[in-house]
């Protein structure tokens, strides 16, 4: 055995070397170490490496919907834009968080067709310029029995459609995600009938909680949460609440709509959030707060049940899922 | 050293601990990291554990489905010594993935998790599959075989075919949508099957 006695004059590593220096150094190994073993087992990269963030939104209002109102605390920005349900960009949680990096989302244009005083094609810009912009903390709750508190940043979307001018045939509003297999790479594969559909009755999408979403954090909206623009409609499941909004129309005819058309037993129409009528595949009774170990009760309506349970009175929930 | 020595001796034990791989990997990962929604499992680490315990179970069982055909394909007499351990670890992921849906998904919900099991199809596939692979450990024991009598065992172990695809499918039912990743799983259960199939209609053929 070799043994080393320290002699006087020897210099200690820890002089060499600053300790800041080498404190960091194990760190990155450790964190090269899991995520070399996570790529290893085919599994993950090292998640939620430090997010670009998007720039700074200038003029945001506040709103009544703040987090003080609600209670509850919001999700970090991690998780909320690592976390996500956008098939356009894979089907994995953080795959539209890696697949969206390329994806420009100006310049955009948004249509507006069918039963409406002034129908066409807008440029995104020109089209929220009217609006002023306010931050709304929602909660947000998917399908599949997870949830998050969000602070998007949006307007309204009763006054977009007030000012757009709907006509007496306008029952319904429609909703089409851009359909551009080059720019989003999910797409390429019959996941779902693409491109994204969604629909809201005209008294759901003239509700006050109804939102047009440009931002999160008090940030542009980042790509793999629906940048553009997409809707918030925080008392139905989330994928309701379609992302990268390139069409809107206003029909007499309740819309086709993805989800319905991929299993309509399972996906409805409404899709308002309700405890008590269950998924096929997951009891919508608890959900997981992302940050949390334990489920909580689900809440009707997401909690917004004096704002939205008006719309239904009388209708047969377990019906109308 | 002689060839038996060999097997016996190295290539079990670096088997072995290959298989164990997985399960340090995540459970180091979960211990020195946390289940925080910031961390290296991603913003939903329970989900991520149960699905990751899920993948490693189905793959164990492919791979114990894989050895048969492997051995008779290539003539390598071998592989059949580890096809016990193969399948071991496969029912030792399965009950992982189990344990992690029990006490970590739902802890130990025991009403909603039974509501689970009448109610949604793919958790009742799911534990259908699981049933039919405990006989099957239980009587992977050499006194096991001898007691029961090779043919009789071997019947009993064709069990692990509907476990096979009962696994797919509880996979492809789990996703929404038609996913690319349960729909590989599936083939490759097909081939394996299918290679199964092929050699009893030549048999019976000849």
């Amino acid at each position: 055995m070799l043994i080393k006695a320290k002699k006087a004059s020897d210099v200690r590593s820890s002089e060499i070397t600053s300790k800041s220096v080498y404190q960091s150094r194990r760190r990155f190994l450790a964190t090269a170490a899991i995520a070399g073993a996570g790529a290893a087992f085919g599994t993950i990269g090292p998640a939620m490496a430090a997010p670009v963030r998007g720039a700074k939104l200038a003029n945001v209002h506040k709103s009544k919907w703040i987090q003080q109102a609600l209670g509850e605390e919001v999700t970090e920005y991690g998780p909320i834009t690592n976390y996500n349900n956008f098939y356009e960009f894979g089907t994995g949680k953080t795959d539209p968080a890696e697949n969206s990096t390329k994806f420009k989302p100006r310049p955009w244009s948004l249509a507006v067709d069918g039963a409406v005083e002034k129908p066409g094609v807008y440029d995104l810009e020109d089209f929220l310029k009217p609006h002023q912009l306010e931050e709304r903390v929602y909660r947000f709750r998917c399908v599949e029995a997870w949830s998050m508190v969000i602070p998007w940043v949006g307007i309204p979307l009763a006054d977009v459609i007030k000012r757009l001018g709907p006509t007496g045939n306008a029952k319904y509003v429609a909703f089409e995600t851009l359909h551009d297999p080059r720019r989003m790479p999910g797409q390429r594969r019959s996941v779902l009938q693409w491109p994204y559909r969604e629909g809201l009755r005209m008294d759901e999408a003239m509700n006050a909680l109804a939102l047009l979403v440009v931002g999160l954090y008090g940030e542009v909206l980042p790509n793999q949460n629906g940048a553009p623009v997409r809707l918030m409609v925080p008392w139905k499941y989330g994928f309701k609440s379609i992302k990268s909004i390139v069409k809107m129309s206003f029909q007499a005819e309740q819309p086709p709509t993805s989800w319905n058309m991929s299993a309509a037993r399972e996906y409805g129409f409404y899709s308002n959030v309700n405890p008590t009528v269950n998924h096929p595949r997951w009891s919508q009774a608890k959900e997981r707060r992302i940050g949390d170990f334990l489920k909580r009760p689900t809440k009707m309506f997401n909690g917004y049940e004096e704002e939205v349970a008006h719309m239904y009175a009388g209708m047969d929930m377990r019906k109308n899922y | 050293m002689t060839r038996d020595d060999t097997i016996r001796k190295i290539a079990k034990p670096i088997v072995f601990a290959a298989c164990l791989a997985p399960l340090t990997w995540i459970a180091w990962t979960a211990v020195t990291s946390g289940l925080g929604p910031t961390g290296p499992l991603g913003a939903n680490p329970i989900e991520y554990i149960n699905r990751y315990l899920g993948d490693w179970a189905i793959r164990f069982l492919l791979g114990a489905l894989a050895i048969t055909p492997v051995r008779s394909i290539t003539g390598w007499n071998a592989v059949m010594r580890f096809r016990r351990m193969i399948g071991l670890f496969a029912f030792f992921y399965v009950c992982l993935h189990l344990s992690s849906y029990i006490g970590l998904d739902q802890f130990f919900d025991w009403t909603e998790i039974w509501r689970d099991i009448i109610k949604r199809n793919y958790i009742t596939v799911g534990m259908v599959t699981f049933t039919l692979l405990v006989p099957l450990a239980a009587t992977s024991t050499r006194a096991m075989v001898k007691r029961l009598g090779g043919k009789r065992w071997s019947r009993l172990h064709k069990l692990v075919y509907p476990a096979g695809i009962l696994a797919c499918l509880h996979f492809y039912m789990m996703r929404k949508g038609i996913q690319l990743e349960p729909i590989i799983y599936a083939a490759i259960c097909a081939v394996l099957l299918g290679y199964r199939v092929a050699v009893a209609w030549r048999k019976k053929a000849q």
